[in-house]
């Protein structure tokens, strides 16, 4: 993984937003470097600035100071190559599960055929093939976060961002999904940069997890995850490192309290 | 009336499985609790009027009569007789007429307002002033302006629909998720390509809320429209009636007008149904 080019790196990444006259830092002076191929966790309390520094890269935000760089050029706006994935889907109510899988491609003006082929191969990807033609609204949650995954893999996005993906899922089926998403994180080249509240995902799934803070949102440590796949989470280098998580989580967290 | 009370006694729930038996109930008993309003309300209609000596209201009896001899003809044989069918495709074609003039003005103008703020800022105090009026107030001018005639009723038409299919239109295109632009414009759809895939759509249940009140209210316009001296149409019939106090043919107009709007409210709302299927909270 170390040889592997360096896909974003964020350069002293600070946000401010203005509220009615209201300053709020919601990220300071972060810098971080991924490289392609790695899944890379955002691990911290609420209001840490972890959303905001995804939609920085997803290019929704543009940081009030330093820089963000994908692929050493300047992030401008959304793009296609970095696909984000919402915990609220954010998928169209109005197009059946194979519309919104070839929303992007179509979006990109692709022939027909290839949009057909493109979709039919994602639905496969994510088991939805009895699904293809209906609505949102027909899904489960867990149905429709497979068909959100799907639509930035069949737009050929290099990084996905997931926001908390799996926060609004029930245990089982949160399992289910991590499974299948290290699944295709395996067979595919894909980098991940991946949100979330549990220090438990952050260690089944990642290569490596920052772990942030808030009272201003920074980045207060970032570990490498190197335990073999498949993760067992009941064995003792597990559990040694969900301690170890668990402790620097809370001592960000006094610090901010105190 | 006991006949229609003993078919929605509902069978013992337990002989039937859950599903299978709500539905079926369901399916009758729609349409017999629909009825009971109205059955109540002819007869006591009936009770309060026939036989009475000095009645200004016609029992309902003579209405269905009336109602005939207007739609076939063939009993008093006057002025009335076998004309509703004129009449019915008068008010019909003015309704259309005003509601899709309506449309057609109000549809773009409520897109543009809804997505580019100076065309809200140029639009939106004339259009708040002109609000408040309701179209009957307008009459006077409108016969002015277009005269004696039907232009004015289709005029008058096209004010009744405006405003419902402006305001609900502007309001679907201005309440659109944010997050689905984000989604569009991650996923490639160049902000230009986001009004066609993303607004429009998003706007669809709104715009149809829209339509489905326009037309109600053309509707509700056109007797208006049609008091300015037009011979034909079911306001004009009215109209017409209630000078030669045959009030059992104004009754029977206002049947019409209640059927014809009905069943334009169903066909709209068939349409609706059929683009909306991908709407879970819409009917
Ligand atoms: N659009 C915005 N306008 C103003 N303040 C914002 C905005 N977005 C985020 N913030 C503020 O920035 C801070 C960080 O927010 P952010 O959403 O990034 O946190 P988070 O780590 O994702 O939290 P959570 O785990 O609850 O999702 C918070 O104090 C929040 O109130
Ligand atoms: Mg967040």
């Amino acid at each position: 993984m170390s040889d592997a080019p360096t896909i974003l790196s964020l350069r002293n990444v600070g946000k401010t937003f203005e509220v009615q006259g209201r300053r709020i830092e919601a990220l300071h002076d972060a810098s971080l470097d991924v490289k392609r191929g790695e899944f890379v966790c955002l691990l911290g309390a609420s209001g840490c600035g972890k959303s905001t520094l995804l939609r920085i890269v997803a290019g929704f935000e543009t940081a009030t100071t330093g820089e963000a760089l994908m692929w050493n050029r300047p992030i401008e706006g959304p793009d296609p190559s970095r696909g984000m994935v919402f915990q609220d889907y954010g998928l169209f109510p109005w197009l059946t599960v194979r519309d919104n899988i070839g929303f992007g491609p179509a979006s990109r003006r692709r022939p027909a055929r290839e949009i057909q082929e493109t979709t039919d191969h994602y639905i496969d990807l994510v088991g939805l093939g009895r699904f293809a033609d209906v609505y949102p609204h027909q899904l489960s949650g867990g149905m429709k976060q497979r068909v959100a995954i799907a639509r930035v893999l069949a737009n050929e996005a290099e990084m996905v961002l997931m926001d908390e993906p799996f926060g609004a899922l029930d245990a089982m089926t949160r399992e289910r999904l991590q499974d299948e998403l290290l699944g295709l994180w395996e067979r595919t080249k894909l980098t991940v940069l991946f949100v979330t509240h549990s220090i438990e995902e952050a260690v089944v799934l990642s290569n490596r997890v920052i772990v942030m803070s808030a009272g201003p949102g920074r980045i207060d440590s970032d570990l490498t995850v190197d335990l073999p796949r498949p993760r067992d989470v009941s064995g003792t280098d597990f559990n040694d490192l969900r301690r170890s998580l668990s402790s620097k989580l809370h001592s960000h967290h006094g610090k901010v309290a105190a | 009336m006991t006949i229609a009370a003993d078919r929605t006694q509902t069978p013992p729930a337990a002989t039937v499985p859950r599903r299978h038996f709500a539905f079926e109930a369901g399916r009758l008993k729609q349409p017999a609790l629909a009825l009971i309003l109205p059955a109540l309300l002819l007869t006591w209609w009936h009770f309060a009027t026939s036989g009475q000596v000095y009645s200004l209201i016609p029992p309902p009896a003579q209405v269905g009569l009336a109602f005939y001899d207007l739609a076939v003809g063939g009993i008093r044989n006057d002025f009335f007789s076998g004309t509703l069918a004129t009449h019915v495709v008068a008010s019909v074609t003015r309704v259309y007429s005003g509601f899709f003039l309506a449309v057609i003005v109000a549809l773009p103008l409520a897109l543009m307002i809804g997505r580019i703020p100076a065309v809200r800022q140029m639009f939106d105090p004339l259009l708040q002033i002109l609000r408040p009026i309701p179209v009957t107030a307008w009459l006077p001018l409108a016969m002015i302006i277009f005269g004696i005639g039907p232009t004015s009723a289709i005029f008058l038409v096209f004010l009744g629909a405006f405003y419902p299919i402006l305001i609900n239109t502007v309001f679907g295109v201005r309440s659109v998720e944010p997050r689905l632009f984000e989604a569009a414009s991650m996923l490639g759809c160049s902000p230009s390509a986001q009004f066609a895939r993303v607004v429009l759509p998003a706007a669809l249940p709104a715009i149809f809320t829209g339509l489905r009140l326009g037309l109600g209210f053309s509707w509700m316009v056109i007797v208006i429209g049609e008091m300015t001296g037009v011979p034909t149409g079911l306001g004009a019939i009215i109209m017409e009636a209630r000078q030669l106090s045959r009030t059992e043919v104004v009754i029977c107009g206002m049947i019409a007008i209640g059927v014809a709007g009905f069943i334009s409210d169903r066909i709209i709302l068939l349409i609706g149904r059929k683009l909306l299927s991908w709407s879970p909270n819409h009917v």
